[in-house]
């Protein structure tokens, strides 16, 4: 009988709920018991409440136990889970758990299933198609190809990704850079990390395309440094892409060269935005630079550059393997395909779902998340990180669309969506995001070096009950100055979160009373 | 703060040129402006005369994008754009005014002044604090921000800088002292630490400004728009009302400064950023160490005394000049006409050292007249001339900016010339390729983004070795740029140099032995200068001060010819002048065998021209060089002298002889400033006045003829150029001149590269960089660029000869000397001011291998000894220079570097070798007598505060 075959992920969510102790655990007792068994460190599948959820290959395919600890092992063999053997944790079929079966995976289509650390497993689920693709099309079919499929910048400010690309192919100047942002620093998201962790290579051939596209033979993955698990998995990954010759002087043979090197930041959330990002990469403090130029045109040492997510390039490999229009068959309005949406906060069931847009709020928090995790009443939702707007319990049933989410005075950002219940005080949230961008300015521009440290002050005076009405039209002035003359959306977003607690919860400043509905219908 | 009547436009010129597109036309407050391509909109609205409100935006830098009050409305745009980081486009329609914007400009500045003091009344920049003067512009009448937040008001000031202060509480975090520091000076010395509302800028690691990495050039205070970096004098003083543009007295460069005054008294020296050699820029002796010239020990009286050994005795300018007159005609009449002579300096202006040489030829009678640059730059004007026909620098300052390969030899310019240094390492950092060949590892080897592709550390003394080798790869290699060599120069003596320049002696791998620099380092270094296709010569007293200068002027127009780099912007060859007026001294006359514009006495038809002119017959000989004049004193037949502003006692070599010779004179007359060390010697002294007391020119490195103007009335009732005038009407030879363009004049009358030149002309232009005739009526930038001035370019063989100072058992090593950023020279003016701070003593630097072997720590006391003399340093042990090779400023009399100098000279022009003397290096216990640094630094600001 051949080895059975376990996955433990290894994703560093996983690993924080304890999956290494219980992939140690599940060797220890193989061992004990004279088993063979081959141990697969998986990424995670983002069902994150059953981390660490392990999965057994079995005959009528992976069946899932979760969430597994250290001391359930011993039970699970008792239970002959090797074989799917029934367990109070078994899950069954991973495929047919509801959370995971209604996703639309493109982007994170072998995320939990693959081998991160496989080459051959990637090419065994579908990987290094679409650069093979691209190979023939050269760039301007590829450009055609990322604009024809409507991608926007997965990063957050939701830029046509073949207009950007254009751009960049369209300069005389070389060289040209590719630059992966990876510094996931919204609260609430992890989607970028999950896939570093869990799919690495779909994240090389999507920037390997990039290269080929624009005529780039370098690339750059700016790393949080938050994220060690990734950094050891792209290394990983990326040397293996090199031994086989998907990165090099020779890109799959086709006589293009392009190379990666993975740059690992200093913490700052600034370095985010992608020109303090490039500053940081330069080797400088990472300040924001103003536009234009713009990076297409002079980014990375000054030379053309395209600047894209982790998302955006992890779903390029799928757009090229599966056409443009299969990918734009996906969506709503000007939002097309699939947005992996990170579900955090107080909610029951949080995790990654991807699906195309047009899902509403209240879906993915009712139906995905199984409401608050505290059982209380759903107050507010924060929706695309520190910078989004907080929505009142009666708009849930906005539609998670760029367009929709910006008409309501939001955005959709990153795609984080974090969860509030009913013991939430507003005003202090509102402090927070003030004190978040006085904690995170560059200290570039006036507004935001100076705007947000008073902002946080007047908040405290609106809390203290000091003078509250003068105080809250001087925060709605200070918000209209700092949006309309920030030099980046560090200090032009800060205001939505802290208008929108105004405008949606005024009672939490201990202003008029809130309006009827704001938390009535959650 | 800005200069006092600046007009600052926000953002840089954007020249259009021929890759620059057309020209764009846009509508800023319904009214229509064309602008050159990439200029802001922020200053193409100031030339529209709808100057936008700023702060971090000032046209010496470029725009940074962060204060966030120049924003305006684009039709069709959403947002609000900053107009400094917008560029104009055509069609754009732009509204820079509206209630919307008046509104958000005055919420930002009410952010700033929930900071700051918003009472201009405390504001120490008086009425010229730009963020009190926007706050003023915006509008801002209060601030609704409730006392009580976080400010930056008790942050405590940095006054360690001894010319100006910095407090961090008036810092509006605008950047534009960083900037300045990066970008146009290029120290990256300082920068903004903290994040957000703590950002706070520093110098260094948070480091005092004294312990830093800063130069003290004055940028970062010249770009501040509050009060956080101001100058101590302008604290002391109080705000200037008036300004007076004039060019500094010390280097070479010539920088363009506004001297700004309250009434009559000098504020502050501020660079002018109309100034063509330093767009704006400026080094901490322009900028800050003008304090000598109110010093108490200037002398404000004439004094006579019958020998050195009596006591000054203060007189009346009559009773002075008379003395002075009738010892002049007493020795004369003893000794016979040549025993009289005079000696000008490089500081002169032009007009006074046509006047000395005017006096020696026409009222001496002789042509014992010369200048110092006899001892620096002599073989300069001897090899220009020779090949190309111009006894000067080829190029203007700007053209480096054009330059693809930098080839800086023997000159170490972020020292001697920081201000030209800053523009070079602007371009260097833009890309161009660097090589630098010095016996030590001056700061362009490797500096803040600034690094040499080659440093070939030559042996002292062995330049010709290295420039021949690399003309020998250039032309073995195929190299050689043969059809500009055939349009451009004479094809007989190239023949002949290629037959020399290829021979074996000249391969790298003969140099390797000589010059102790890899054969394929050189190699490399020929390439890459080569190559090009624009590569530049930049060279220093390391090439002249030697017994073979003139041939390493020769060697490098050689180089430069064979490669075709001549005659266009972006290479030549030029040399680094260490004087304000090296270049124009020359000019004008004043070496023995030349009158004006470097034509030979011995000419019968041009001398006719002069005694035309000045009335009387010309001596058709050349007269004596200053080392002859010694030498003809210790032999009885040069009795007097007069000498204008030049130190001879102390900068010229071998200082034993020169005393020897000038207590043999019966009559001394010294012009100066300060009773100098050559004073000693002196009979007569004659008050002089420094460059602020007087009307004159100065001519630079790059042939620019800059006005000098008088600022402040001269402390001893004189103007130089009135002394020399009474002198000579004293001795019965009349000279009368209303005021100094007279002489201008009258030198534009006699000499054709000057012919174009008036003062009128020079208040119009700026300055003038010569030739300046019919054929180029606003001067000339670069020459040679049809052809060379003497027609055909010539290769002049240049054998490498080893100088005669050799290294032996006693004497085993190699002494060089060179210069320091915060001295001057020999100290004259620097060390009375606050720059000693920097610099208190001149230093012995040593290899740590042979003060290994002397058994020396890092400050000991050693002698160093050569055959002509001993002196005492203290030891700084260092890698900059090469086992085997010393090194040492001389900045200071007392240590007296040239004590040990030895009498070698260039062959062709007496130029002394200063830069090679074999010397032994021990500990001692002997000290000289000297004060010691701290009493140094007290010694020279008496009075405080300058």
């Amino acid at each position: 009988m051949s080895a059975a075959t376990i996955y433990v992920p290894g994703d560093s969510g996983a690993l924080s709920m304890g999956a290494e102790a219980v992939a140690a655990a599940i060797a220890r007792e193989a061992r004990r018991r004279g088993l063979d068994l081959r141990i697969v460190r998986n990424g995670s599948r983002g069902l994150y409440w059953l981390e660490p959820l392990v999965e057994v290959a079995t005959a009528r395919g992976r069946v899932a136990y979760g969430p597994v600890a250290a001391a359930d092992v011993p039970s699970l063999f008792a239970a002959e889970f090797l074989t799917g053997g029934d367990h109070p944790l078994a899950l069954g079929p991973t495929e047919e758990i509801d959370y995971l079966k209604r996703q639309q995976r493109l982007t994170f289509a072998r995320v939990g299933i693959v081998d991160p650390r496989s080459l051959d497993d990637y090419l065994a689920h579908g990987g290094y198609r679409g650069l093979g693709r691209a190979i023939e099309l050269g760039g301007g079919q590829i450009v055609e190809a990322i604009t024809a499929s409507n991608l926007r910048g997965r990063g957050g400010a939701a830029f046509p990704a073949g207009i950007k690309w254009k751009t960049t192919l369209d300069q005389p100047a070389t060289p040209k850079y590719v630059v992966c942002n990876a510094d996931e620093g919204d609260s609430g998201t992890f989607s970028d990390r999950m896939i570093m962790e869990g799919d690495p290579f779909v994240l090389i051939e999507g920037m390997t395309i990039a290269a080929l596209a624009v005529g780039a033979a370098s690339g750059y993955i700016y790393l949080r440094s938050e994220y060690p698990d990734a950094l050891g998995a792209l290394n990983h990954a990326i040397g293996a892409a090199r031994a086989r010759r998907y990165l090099g002087a020779s890109v799959c043979g086709s006589g293009r060269p392009f190379d990666i090197t993975v740059r690992v930041g200093a913490g700052a959330y600034i370095c985010g935005e992608e020109t303090a990002m490039l500053e940081s990469l330069e080797g400088r403090r990472g300040m924001i630079r103003f536009k234009p130029p713009l990076p297409a045109i002079a980014g990375l040492f000054g030379h053309p550059t395209v600047v894209n997510n982790v998302i955006t390039l992890a779903s390029v490999p799928v757009i090229l393997d599966r056409g443009a229009k299969f990918y734009n068959e996906y969506g709503l309005g000007r939002s097309r395909g699939t947005l992996p949406l990170q579900l955090a906060g107080n909610v029951k069931r949080p995790g990654l779902v991807e699906i195309a847009f047009g899902l509403t709020l209240r879906e993915l928090i009712e139906d995905y998340g199984g409401g608050t995790a505290s059982g209380r009443p759903l107050r507010a939702v924060q929706v695309g990180g520190p910078l989004g707007a907080y929505f009142p319990g009666a708009m849930l049933d906005l539609a998670i669309d760029y367009e929709a989410l910006a008409g309501a005075g939001g955005l959709l950002g990153h795609g984080g969506v974090v969860v509030f219940d009913d013991t939430v005080d507003l005003a202090r949230m509102a402090r927070y995001a003030m004190e978040f961008c006085a904690l995170e300015s560059c200290g570039k521009c006036t507004p935001c070096r100076i705007g947000s440290t008073r902002g946080v002050e007047v908040i405290d005076r609106i809390i203290a009950g000091r003078d509250r009405g003068a105080n809250a039209a001087l925060l709605r002035d200070l918000c209209d100055t700092m949006a309309a003359g920030s030099l980046c959306a560090l200090g032009g977003l800060t205001p939505l979160p802290v208008l929108s607690a105004l405008k949606h919860f005024p009672r939490d400043f201990g202003l008029e009373s809130e309006p009827a509905d704001a938390a009535a219908r959650s | 703060m800005l200069a006092i009547d600046d007009h600052d436009l926000g953002t840089p010129e954007r020249k259009s040129g021929a890759n620059s597109g057309a020209m764009v036309t846009l509508e800023i407050d319904g009214r229509g402006v064309t602008v050159a391509p990439g200029t802001s909109v922020m200053r193409a609205a100031a030339l529209a005369g709808a100057a936008i409100p700023k702060l971090c935006a000032t046209d010496s830098l470029e725009p940074f994008g962060s204060c966030r009050l120049c924003l305006i409305e684009i039709d069709g745009r959403k947002g609000f754009p900053a107009s400094c980081t917008t560029p104009a486009e055509a069609g754009m329609k732009i509204r820079t005014r509206s209630e919307r914007l008046t509104h958000l400009r005055r919420n930002v500045m009410e952010l700033y002044m929930s900071d700051h003091p918003l009472d201009p009344f405390e504001c120490k920049a008086g009425g010229r604090c730009e963020l009190h003067e926007m706050a003023k512009v915006v509008g801002l009448t209060q601030v609704r921000y409730a006392a009580g937040g976080r400010t930056h008001h008790d942050l405590p000031a940095d006054a360690s800088n001894p010319y100006f202060t910095f407090d961090p509480a008036r810092c509006i975090v605008c950047s534009r002292c960083v900037r300045a520091c990066d970008d146009v000076q290029g120290t990256f010395a300082l920068t903004i630490e903290g994040r957000g509302f703590d950002s706070q800028m520093t110098a260094g690691q948070h480091e005092r400004y004294i312990d830093s990495e800063c130069v003290s050039c004055g940028a970062c205070v010249q770009a501040c728009p509050t009060d956080a970096l101001m100058e101590k004098t302008v604290l002391a003083a109080g705000q200037a009302d008036r300004a007076v543009v004039t060019t500094c007295g010390y280097c070479g460069v010539g920088c363009s400064f506004k001297a700004e005054l309250r009434g009559d008294e000098v504020v502050r020296m501020v660079p002018n950023k109309d100034g063509l050699p330093n767009h704006g820029h400026s080094c901490v002796k322009g900028r800050f160490a003008w304090g000598y010239a109110i010093h108490p020990d200037r002398v404000r009286r004439p004094m006579i005394r019958k020998t050195i050994s009596d006591p000054w005795r203060e007189v009346g300018w009559d009773e002075a000049l008379g003395y002075a007159a009738s010892e002049l005609k007493r020795v004369q009449a003893k000794y016979g006409r040549g025993a009289l002579g005079g000696i000008t300096s490089s500081r002169c202006t032009n007009e006074e050292a046509y006047l000395v040489q005017k006096l020696v030829r026409a009222a001496f009678g002789n042509n014992n007249v010369d200048t110092c640059a006899r001892v620096c730059h002599s073989p300069t004007g001897y090899g220009l001339k020779t090949a190309f026909g111009t006894p000067a620098g080829t190029q203007d300052f700007d053209s480096v900016l054009e330059a693809d390969v930098i080839l800086v030899i023997g000159a170490n310019p972020t020292e001697g010339h920081p201000v030209f240094a800053s523009i070079m390492k602007r371009r260097l950092r833009n890309g161009a390729r660097l090589i630098v060949a010095d016996p030590r590892a001056i700061d362009l080897v490797r500096m803040p983004h600034v690094a040499a592709d080659y440093f070939l550390q030559l042996t002292p003394g062995t330049n010709v070795a290295l420039f021949n080798a690399l003309a020998h790869v250039i032309v073995t290699e195929g190299l050689a740029d043969e059809k500009f060599i055939a349009a451009r120069c004479d094809p007989r003596e190239f023949g002949i140099w290629r037959k020399f320049i290829v021979e074996p002696r000249n391969s790298p791998e003969a140099a390797e032995q000589v010059t102790g620099v890899a054969a394929e380092k050189i190699r490399g270094a020929a390439r890459l200068y080569a190559r090009g296709p624009n590569s530049a010569i930049y060279y220093g007293l390391g090439v002249t001060e030697h017994s073979h200068g003139s041939t390493a002027v020769l060697a490098m127009a050689n180089l430069a010819m064979v490669t075709g780099n001549l005659g266009r912007p972006g290479v030549g060859v030029n040399p680094l002048r260490g004087q304000n007026n090296v270049q124009g001294s020359n000019d004008v006359g004043s070496f023995p065998h030349e009158l004006t514009g470097y034509r030979h006495v011995s000419d019968p038809v041009l001398r006719a021209e002069f005694e035309h002119e000045w009335g009387v017959t010309l001596d058709p000989e050349p007269g004596l060089r200053i080392p002859n004049m010694f030498d003809a004193a210790l032999d009885g037949s040069f009795m007097g002298i007069y000498i204008e502003g030049e130190d001879i006692a102390q900068s010229d070599p071998n200082s034993q002889h020169v005393a020897a010779a000038l207590g043999a004179m019966e009559i001394v007359i010294v012009h100066d400033i300060f009773l100098n060390e050559t004073a000693k010697y002196a009979h007569v002294f004659l008050p002089g006045s420094s460059f602020l007391e007087k009307n004159g020119t100065f001519t630079n490195a790059e042939r620019r003829i800059s006005p000098v103007r008088k600022v402040m009335a001269p402390l001893a009732g004189k103007e130089d150029w009135e002394v020399t005038c009474a002198l000579s009407n004293a001795l019965g030879y009349p000279m009368n001149y209303a005021h100094p363009s007279a002489i201008m004049d009258e030198i534009a009358r006699l000499t054709p590269t000057f012919a174009g030149v008036s003062y009128a002309k020079l208040d119009r232009l700026g300055s003038i960089q010569w030739p300046c005739n019919d054929a180029a009526p606003e001067g000339t930038a670069v020459m040679h660029t049809g052809q060379f001035v003497r027609g055909k370019g010539r290769f002049m063989l240049s054998e490498y000869v080893a100088t005669d100072e050799r290294t032996s058992a006693r004497y085993p090593l190699i002494l060089t000397t060179g210069r320091i950023l915060s001295q001057y020279n020999v100290g004259t003016q620097t060390r009375r001011t606050r720059n000693v701070v920097w610099h208190a003593e001149d230093r012995l630097e040593i290899h740590p291998h042979d003060a290994e072997q002397r058994g020396l720590r890092d400050g000991d006391w050693v002698e160093v000894a050569s055959r002509a003399g001993a002196i005492a340093l203290r030891a700084t042990i260092t890698e900059r220079v090469a086992p085997g090779v010393v090194y040492t400023t001389f900045h200071y009399p007392e240590s007296g570097a040239n004590v040990v100098t030895t009498e070698n000279s260039d062959w062709a022009t007496n130029c002394p070798e200063y830069k090679v003397t074999a010397v032994q290096v021990m500990p001692t216990t002997r000290r000289p007598e000297r004060l010691p640094p701290d009493r140094v630094i007290a010694a020279a600001n008496p009075g405080g505060g300058r």
